[in-house]
């Protein structure tokens, strides 16, 4: 991970990886957007405009402190009242795995937002399939704590994501392992034993 | 720039106070029009050159112009000192801050306790007026000063209803808007609270009708009572608890009859007491009935986010977890009409037990949050940002 002029502090490896898909001067909303780390980068860096959605009240106090434009809110609950179009991309950055209601959330950004763009925990990776194969048990990956505690993320594959993405009337323009470079959804099925950490991002499909 | 101090027509007793005289008359929701209004305001700092740094302060429901300075006619300090300052988050050394007393009040503004041209007091022939009514009266006061834009408005609770008020009426001339604990619509417990009020004052014989000032009376019984009231909405159970609980006032044991055993019923009666030496009667029956009034929604086809669909301004809403006077429920539905409308929305929820009157109070994660909102204001709207240390007290 480096850290460029501009910066503050360590950036997140999925956040430097979003940050690609973004162009100046886009209006962007970034849902669970935590204390706004992801907004100032897109923002010193990429030159978008952005807005986030948190549902942790300590997040959204910092952010607007920091000057970031944040609303204390629920994504699963609080999206329906967003207008049509109304953003050029939406962002989930390590946040779908962790919504009550991931379909209908993405249904809604479908419809808010031109782009989509999720990161996640890819469950496909190698590592995770041979450790249940080995000790028949799903792996704790990263942060997680055992798949009882609260807030647990919901395990998903590479595949399992595009399938849902699908179902949103989602494409898959772009996909990216963490730290690695873009390809397209042809080598979908590399990047699922490949990669532990993914970003795609989304496009309504053409009709 | 500024009108000169001078003694009022109107309310008695207000000399020296800043006086604008709006050139046209005011016409009102109710269909009625004042002629020759008074608005009666403060300023701190100093205009800029392209007049792009005016903001404007609304006061709540009992307080008045002087947001940032000493009261002169009641010897009240500021009631907003730990937010209007040199270095303090509504930064008087880069900012031109207007405070004016609304339309209706009794600090100055034309309203209930002013002299009509046959030198009578209005009472309550004075004409009902409405929050719009107030917002009216302080944007011909900024056309009065020769002021277009407004940086930021900001108040907080009937001073909220003002702010939004302001970003509907000065279309898109308001850069930023903080509406701080309040609702888009007076609820119908707020309503019932203050009809209890007004009933308070009605009921007291002093009040003659509303004719109190010219028959030389005051009902001021009453009008410690609708405080007292409206005074329990603006706490919580939590601060009262901790504050009072049900300790007894100066005495061992209960006394077995009416006089104020309860630290929490000698509070009350002190605040209704300090009350009536600063308030109007009739004022507090015209501005609570403006606030009963106010819905922005039913104004706009039955949908809130029509109110404010294509306006250019920032907002950020404040609310405290406590309060329940307006709580943050009812901020939570004014942050998704905002957001229904498009508009560039922040909404910051401050966990504190001190309820609805926290909004003046110091709570360090509330002025930070205010701090960093105007300051990244400031800079887009082209103004100075503020300096790297913010100065701890003024």
């Amino acid at each position: 991970m480096k850290s460029g002029p501009g910066s503050h502090g360590i950036r997140r490896a999925d956040h430097v990886a979003i940050a690609q898909f973004i162009n100046k001067g886009e209006l962007v909303l970034d849902v669970g957007c935590g204390d706004g780390q992801l907004m100032e980068l897109l923002q010193s860096e990429r030159g978008a405009r952005t807005r986030g959605l948190e549902v942790e009240q300590a997040g959204v106090n910092r952010c607007v402190a920091k000057g970031l434009a944040v609303v204390q809110g629920n994504a699963d609950a609080d999206l329906p009242v967003y207008p049509d179009d109304a953003y050029d991309v939406a962002i989930l950055s390590k946040t779908i795995q962790e919504l009550a209601r991931p379909k209908f959330v993405l249904d809604e950004l479908s419809r808010i937002a031109r782009r989509v763009i999720v990161s996640f925990r890819n469950y496909g990776h190698w590592r995770v399939r041979t450790t249940l194969m080995t000790t028949g048990r799903i792996p704790s990956l990263g942060q997680d704590t055992g798949w009882w505690s609260d807030g647990a993320r919901r395990p998903c594959t590479a595949r399992d994501m595009a399938e849902l993405a699908a179902k949103a009337g989602l494409q898959i323009a772009a996909a990216t392992a963490v730290n690695g470079k873009p390809v397209t959804g042809k080598s979908l099925t590399r990047l699922n034993w490949t990669a532990e950490d993914l970003v795609f991002v989304l496009e309504r499909k053409k009709p | 720039m500024l009108a000169p101090a001078r003694t009022l027509s109107g309310a008695d007793g207000l000399k020296h106070l800043s006086v604008a005289t709006p050139d046209q008359p005011l016409e009102l929701d109710s269909g009625r029009t004042l002629d020759h209004v008074e608005i009666a305001y403060e300023t701190w700092g100093t205009l800029n050159a392209d007049k792009s740094n005016v903001v404007v302060v609304c006061h709540a429901l009992t307080m008045d112009q002087f947001a940032a300075s000493p009261n002169p006619v009641t010897n009240r300090p500021a009631w907003w000192p730990n937010v209007i300052g040199p270095g303090k988050a509504i930064d008087t050394d880069r900012f031109f801050v207007i405070c004016s007393n609304i339309l209706g009040g009794c600090m100055g503004s034309t309203g209930p306790s002013s002299r009509r041209p046959d030198g009578t007091h209005w009472g309550t022939d004075f004409p009902v007026i409405t929050i719009a009514d107030m917002v009216r009266a302080q944007i011909a006061l900024l056309d009065k000063l020769g002021i277009q834009d407004v940086f930021l408005a900001i108040g907080g609770s009937i001073g909220g209803m003002q702010v939004l008020e302001w970003t509907i009426q000065a279309r898109n001339r308001v850069f930023a808007a903080i509406p701080i604990a309040v609702a888009p619509r007076q609820s119908a417990q707020n309503i019932g609270f203050y009809e209890v009020g007004r009933q308070a004052i009605m009921a007291d014989p002093n009040w003659r009708s509303g004719r109190y000032l010219d028959e030389g009376t005051r009902p001021d019984r009453g009008l410690a009572v609708a405080r007292m009231a409206a005074h329990i909405t603006y706490v919580s159970e939590a601060s009262l608890k901790q504050k009072f609980d049900r300790r007894l006032q100066d005495r061992q044991s209960k006394t077995f009859g009416f006089d104020a055993d309860f630290q929490i019923e000698s509070y009350l009666r002190h605040q209704g007491q300090v009350f009536v030496d600063r308030f109007d009667a009739n004022s507090y029956l015209y501005i609570t009935r403006a606030m009963d009034y106010f819905d922005l929604a039913t104004e706009h086809e039955g949908v809130l986010a029509n109110a404010f669909r294509g306006l250019d301004t920032r907002f950020c809403v404040f609310s405290f977890s406590s309060d329940w006077h307006y709580t943050p429920e009812e901020a939570r539905d004014l942050v998704r009409a905002l957001n229904a409308a498009g508009c560039e929305t922040s909404y910051v929820t401050i966990e504190t037990d001190k309820g609805h009157d926290a909004f003046l109070l110091d709570e360090p994660e509330y002025e930070a949050a205010l701090f960093g909102f105007i300051d990244d204001a400031a800079q887009a709207r082209g103004l100075p940002k503020a300096q790297e240390t913010p100065k701890a007290n003024s």
